[in-house]
């Protein structure tokens, strides 16, 4: 069968039964704090009404939170943190800059059209 | 064919493979180059709806007063649903992190173990969702009427029981009924399919009727019959377009809401006027305008439908590993691709959870 990969190109791809021990030990303290989180933002959603005074505050932190859990989950689970530092570039530069352009005109936009409505 | 091609190409061109700048192989390589363009889908997806909801001049529905129902449980347990399904999406992300780090240590008993939670979790989500898809599409007891004073309203409380209609005159098409009889959950005419059915139907279709003694109903075969229904209790319309009469009522206070006998003499002038919506579709529904629902479905099935694929993805490559292919290869790095769509999966509803569901 052919290789579909070249093995010696791939970083981390063997590791010993102590590196093991570690990597799993950091893999169920991130799911702790992914599960903690979640569990904050629902209550906070239950606790906090939507128009209220504190909404705003709760809302920037949804999305503080939200990045939190999103970063936890592509540098930990995805590995993409212990890759080379250009590959980790690579996929997030190109992304966050252009997402945070498309939402700042999309949202500026849609202000604008609710506005002309 | 594509390895003869292969071998004929210089190495010394083709950087002899010995020298990679990122230290990935192709296949990983290529996995996060798709990753990143069907992210870029996702983004475009959310921030379409936020566009929607920034133009939209008007109340945008609340996730936790949508999403606040659980099976068996019925409803005021706003965001449990969606939470469980987060918190399963986790645990399969997890369980498939453990079986890549089985595969580092060529533990094949490990990665076999982990995989196969990973699939069962994802089983579980997709029914999840397949609940949560048919409960957003049936709809509350209540629906979403139109009030006599042009307002809409969402309505809270909890919906009194149906206990049976009693004819009052027998339809044409009605087969052995006379006038006073019973119709009941055990001996109503299947296409009615039960009582709640029935009235909804009946409903939206304006053939209830308010009288003095309480609501008449007219059923498919033209029988009318009385409706023997026990007392809504807490019933509460929260104005949601507001009307002459009633302005838009506010999440942040309860005080706003219609209550009382007045909510349950407009909800029931509503319903005998047919005014009232269930469930949701691509045209309306219940829960507010109709880009939320087109964007529930779309955004909800498009990732449904990579949970879908990325289970079907994970079998084949559980059928490798049960097969001994990567042992045999020496290394485990299939499994690590394929979970990193997985993990992309659950990445992918984090922000569907925040974006849609909380703000």
């Amino acid at each position: 069968m052919e290789r579909d990969d070249v093995i010696e190109y791939s970083l981390d791809t063997h590791h010993s039964e102590e590196q093991g021990k570690k990597i799993r030990k950091k893999i169920w303290m991130v799911t702790l704090l992914l599960t903690i989180v979640t569990a904050l933002e629902v209550a906070l959603g239950a606790m906090v009404k939507q128009g209220s005074d504190a909404w705003f505050t709760v809302k920037i932190l949804f999305i503080l939170l939200t990045l939190l859990k999103a970063g936890y989950i592509v540098l930990t689970f995805m590995h993409l943190g212990d890759e080379r530092k250009v590959l980790k570039w690579m996929v997030l530069l190109p992304y966050a800059t252009f997402i945070i352009y498309l939402m700042f005109i999309a949202f500026t936009e849609g202000s604008a059209v609710a506005l002309a409505m | 064919m594509a390895g003869h091609a292969t071998n004929e190409i210089d190495g010394a061109i083709l950087w002899g493979g010995k020298v990679s700048p990122f230290s990935a192989s192709y296949g990983k390589l290529m996995m996060w180059f798709f990753l990143v363009s069907d992210a870029l889908t996702f983004g475009g997806l959310l921030v379409a709806y936020g566009f929607s909801r920034y133009a939209f001049d008007g109340m945008w529905p609340i996730g936790e007063e949508t999403f606040e129902a659980l099976p068996f449980l019925g409803n005021g347990f706003p965001l449990a649903y969606v939470a469980l399904m987060t918190f399963i999406l986790i645990v399969s992300s997890v369980t498939m992190v453990l079986a890549v780090e089985a595969g580092h240590r060529m533990d094949k008993k490990g990665v076999v173990k982990w995989m196969l939670a990973t699939i069962i979790g994802g089983f579980f989500f997709l029914g999840s969702q397949a609940w949560e898809w048919s409960h957003f599409i049936h709809g509350t007891e209540f629906g979403r009427v139109a009030l006599s004073d042009g307002s809409s309203a969402v309505v809270k409380g909890e919906f009194g029981k149906i206990e049976s209609f009693t004819v009052i005159e027998v339809g044409h098409h009605a087969h052995g009924m006379v006038a006073g009889d019973e119709i009941t959950n055990e001996n109503i005419d299947a296409s009615e399919v039960d009582l709640m059915h029935a009235f909804q139907h009946a409903a939206s279709a304006g053939h209830l009727h308010a009288t003095a003694d309480g609501l008449t109903i007219t059923l498919h075969d033209g029988t009318k019959a009385k409706v023997n229904k026990e007392a809504d209790k807490n019933l509460e319309l929260l104005i949601k377009e507001a009307g002459s009469k009633y302005p838009v009522s506010l999440p942040s206070d309860a005080s706003t809401r219609v209550s009382g006998e007045e909510a349950i003499s407009e909800y029931y002038e509503a319903l005998s006027h047919g005014n009232v919506i269930y469930g949701a579709n691509l045209e309306q529904n219940e829960y507010g305008p109709k880009q939320y629902g087109q964007f529930f479905f779309f955004i909800t099935g498009f990732h449904g439908f990579h949970v879908f694929s990325g289970v079907i993805i994970n079998i084949l490559i559980f059928a490798g590993v049960l097969k001994g292919i990567y042992h045999k290869r020496g290394h485990y790095e299939m499994v690590e691709k394929t979970g990193l769509y997985w993990h992309f999966v659950d990445l992918v509803w984090v922000f569907v959870f925040t974006f849609f569901y909380l703000i």
